[in-house]
């Protein structure tokens, strides 16, 4: 047996193409990666029903812990577990540390941009981002123009969406600025992958994610407003019919801080209450889950009820920190994304340590040519939607689709940008009985207070429909547990 | 605690009880039914309606099966059991993270149960069987509650819940019942009257307990006595308005402001009104005012709580 084909191993595999897509486990030649040796003789030494039963056991544990989300359009209360696949991602130290450093690296440009462009908008004067494309974002917000925030912290929670490409490399496809979710699937991942595999997990010296809780609490804590010690942090759900409802419970409960809605809020005096049955009981800080446009229907939606009248001007007032700050989505815009490489060059004077993938601007006329006679090979993408909707994927899409989002790009360029369509990394997935690959990406979790804080690995998402490439949980995605490796 | 949280565990709590009573007192009534020398069905169905407080849509149509199916599973009718389990398991979905799993478990079992198809067959062959199972259901829930949930302020709004409505719930009853009770001494000797007696016991879950206090001897007076003022039996509305008051005590032993004189004093009259009446005294007076004064109460104590507790208007709470 040679150290690249553990000879069991091979029977494992199923309909298992090795093409030009990088693959997680093996390289190209069919060689499983040094990393992965352990994992893929663990597995081969697995009898196959043994695999299953701890499939079995994986997903009963997540039931029974009401790990589940809502699936809207469905007989109300309808609730399923989140898929899952049994086998985790594995992930270097050296290629960690360069997703760490890259990371921080952005986020630090992103959010002094947020400042810069709230304040003085210098960059926009020096002509590194055009004004238009920021004025024209639907989540700029003109209040927040000249309003400080604590510390100057805009972004404090962050989900970035990487992947990587065929050359081996990371990069960035999508910076989540508002409300990111999935949190909590990854430490409940890793609380049920410790439990199915432990020796596996003890051999390979992962580093623990388990302490995010307490992280996002520091974090929360130390943006509290001046003059508050002891300061009363909330979590604010829109409710129980949110998607991600279970996340904010969960949060909540690890947290123990309490989960709050809009209506348990009230403010006076530009101070924001949460009404007890001891009274009335000051608000210092608000993890926010709810959307900008909900929040306070003085200011924003006016039609919303879950938001809390009043707290954008106690807020202003510096009274309250509510975290993420609003107008935050300008920076996620997709026809922004394409700046942000200038960005990290205007503010740090550094290179991009993840690069961005190759975006077209629709608002440019050279490039819109091009993409519309290139439409078949292309990914076009509204900026305003997420969550894998409101998208062209070239190679699969009709003539007729084509037409249509020709026709709606020269009518509303900036609402479009195109990107080559990706042949992102693959992760053997257990399909049946047998390894198959499919397309994966990879979600950190980012919390920034005091400083930059990335606790080791994140979610990673799994297209599990063969030769799918999208990793929604909306469409059809699952998740794996990710394992970041003191060694290696 | 958010006010929220302890309006939905109060109203949780609440929801089970009027299931539980509305359940017990459809199956005894049933049962009488079945002896046909007292009152007649539509007589005994219109009883049973005025002590479930006369929700609407319940005439008497002669089909019983029919209409017990529609007291129980008619998911619309605010008086049905289905409707009661239903919004008790709404108020806890929306308090999910203060329960613990198991209460959580045991109460989505229940609600499946109600919804599933097994239930309307097994309604179809024995209707008690169905009624008993759906007590047990609660029961296991009261359980569940009392063994693993922390007995903080939110386990004390789910006592008083439990306790303000079941106090409501006998006086309704006994205002309903009480006067036929007492009124039909001549016709003791029939057995009709023991088994009309058992079943007004029997909606309290009254009647083993009574036997031991009392013997199976059964009088008017001592009925009355033994729901209304009885201090050990948990059916009994003094219990139950102690309980109340042990509820609100600690509510405001667990929190850090002083109870409005109102409320302590609206528990307190209550309590004393329980404690130092005689059944003599009731009897001699107006019974049917002192039932009726009861459920006064109890509607005022609910009421206060609610201004203080959970619907409480800012400039009051900004003024402590």
């Amino acid at each position: 047996m040679s150290a690249g084909h553990p000879a069991e191993v091979e029977t494992l595999y199923g309909d298992y193409p090795l093409d030009g897509a990088f693959d997680e486990m093996r390289e190209a030649n069919g060689d499983v990666r040094p990393h992965y040796q352990a994992l893929a003789e663990t597995l081969a030494r697995l009898p196959q029903d043994e695999l299953q039963r701890c499939k079995q056991s994986a997903e009963l544990s997540f039931l029974t812990q009401g790990i589940t989300f809502t699936v809207y359009g469905r007989e109300e209360g309808t609730e399923r577990i989140f898929p899952y696949d049994l086998l985790p991602r594995l992930i270097t130290a050296p290629e960690w540390d360069r997703i760490e450093r890259g990371l921080t690296q952005r986020i630090t440009a992103l959010n002094l941009f947020l400042r810069d462009v709230y304040f003085d908008a210098k960059i926009l004067s020096d002509r590194i981002v055009p004004r238009e494309l920021v004025y024209s974002c639907k989540h700029y917000r003109r209040q927040m123009r000249g309003l400080q925030v604590p510390r100057n912290v805009y972004i404090s929670v962050v989900g970035s969406d990487l992947l990587r490409l065929n050359n081996g490399e990371f990069v960035v496809l999508e910076d989540n600025l508002r409300v990111p979710s999935g949190v909590s699937y990854m430490l409940t991942n890793r609380r049920v992958m410790k439990r199915t595999f432990p020796q596996l997990f003890h051999s390979y010296g992962v580093r623990p994610i388990e302490h995010y809780p307490q992280l996002l609490l520091a974090t929360l804590r130390s943006l509290a407003p001046e003059g508050r010690p002891e300061p009363n942090i909330v979590l604010l759900t829109p409710g129980v019919f949110n998607s991600a409802y279970f996340e904010h419970t969960y949060l909540a409960r690890q947290m123990g801080v309490d989960l709050v809605e809009g209506r348990d809020l009230v403010t006076h005096d530009n101070i924001v209450y949460m009404r007890t049955t001891d009274g009335l009981k000051r608000v210092d800080v608000i993890y926010r889950r709810v959307d900008d446009d909900f929040s306070d229907p003085l200011i924003f939606r006016s039609d919303s009820a879950l938001g809390c009248t009043g707290l954008f001007n106690a807020y202003r007032a510096g009274n309250v920190t509510v975290t993420n700050a609003f107008g935050t989505g300008l920076a996620d815009d997709k026809a922004l994304y394409a700046f942000v490489p200038s960005i990290i060059k205007y503010y740090l004077d550094e290179d991009p340590i993840l690069p961005n993938v190759k975006t077209y601007l629709m608002t440019e006329d050279k490039e819109r040519q091009h993409v519309l006679a290139n439409l078949d090979k292309l990914v076009v993408k509204a900026v305003g939607e997420s969550g894998g909707y409101g998208m062209l994927i070239g190679p699969q899409s009709t003539a007729q689709q084509r037409e249509e989002f020709a026709r709606q790009i020269e009518a509303n360029p900036r609402n479009y940008i195109a990107q080559p369509t990706l042949d992102f990394s693959r992760a053997p997935c257990l399909i049946g009985n047998r390894l198959e690959p499919r397309h994966v990406d990879l979600r950190p979790y980012i919390l920034f207070g005091d400083k930059v804080n990335i606790v080791p690995g994140g979610l990673t998402r799994v297209a599990l429909e063969k030769g799918s490439l999208v990793v929604n949980s909306s469409q059809g995605g699952g998740s794996k547990d990710t394992w970041v490796l003191e060694s290696h | 605690m958010l006010s929220r949280v302890a309006d939905s565990l109060y109203w949780m709590s609440r929801y089970l009880e009027r299931a539980e009573n509305t359940v017990r007192q459809l199956d005894v009534t049933m049962n009488l039914m079945l002896d046909t020398g007292g009152a007649s069905a539509e007589t005994r169905w219109q009883q049973l309606i005025a002590a479930l407080g006369s929700p609407k849509g319940f005439e008497w149509d002669g089909n019983l099966d029919s209409m017990a199916g529609q007291l129980i599973f008619d998911s619309l009718g605010h008086a049905s059991v289905t409707y009661c389990v239903n919004a008790a398991r709404e108020n806890a979905r929306q308090v999910r993270e203060e329960i613990s799993t198991e209460q959580w478990q045991r109460l989505n079992r229940l609600y499946h149960q109600m919804h599933s198809a097994q239930v309307q067959a097994q309604f179809r062959s024995s209707i008690s069987d169905t009624l008993t199972s759906v007590v047990d259901g609660i029961h296991l829930f009261k359980g569940v509650t009392d063994t693993t949930m922390l007995h903080g302020q939110g386990w004390h709004f789910i006592r008083l819940g439990r306790y303000l409505e079941r106090a409501y719930a006998i006086a309704t009853l006994l205002e309903v019942y009480q006067p036929g009770l007492s009124g039909r001494h001549e016709r003791e000797d029939t057995g009709y009257q023991y088994l009309e007696q058992v079943g007004l016991l029997r909606c309290c879950t009254a009647f083993e307990a009574y036997c031991q206090v009392y013997t199976a001897d059964l009088t008017a007076d001592r009925i009355l006595e033994f729901l209304l003022l009885n201090r050990d039996f948990p059916h009994a509305i003094r219990y139950c308005v102690d309980g109340v008051r042990q509820a609100v005590e600690s509510i405001q032993r667990t929190g850090g402001r002083r109870p409005p004189d109102e409320l302590t004093a609206g528990i307190g009259r209550l309590h004393a009104m329980l404690g130092y009446t005689t059944i003599g005294e009731i009897l001699a007076g107006d019974a049917a005012a002192f039932l009726h004064s009861i459920r006064g109460q109890c509607l005022r104590i609910h009421e206060l709580m609610y201004r203080y507790y959970i619907h409480y208007s800012i400039q009051s709470a900004l003024a402590i």
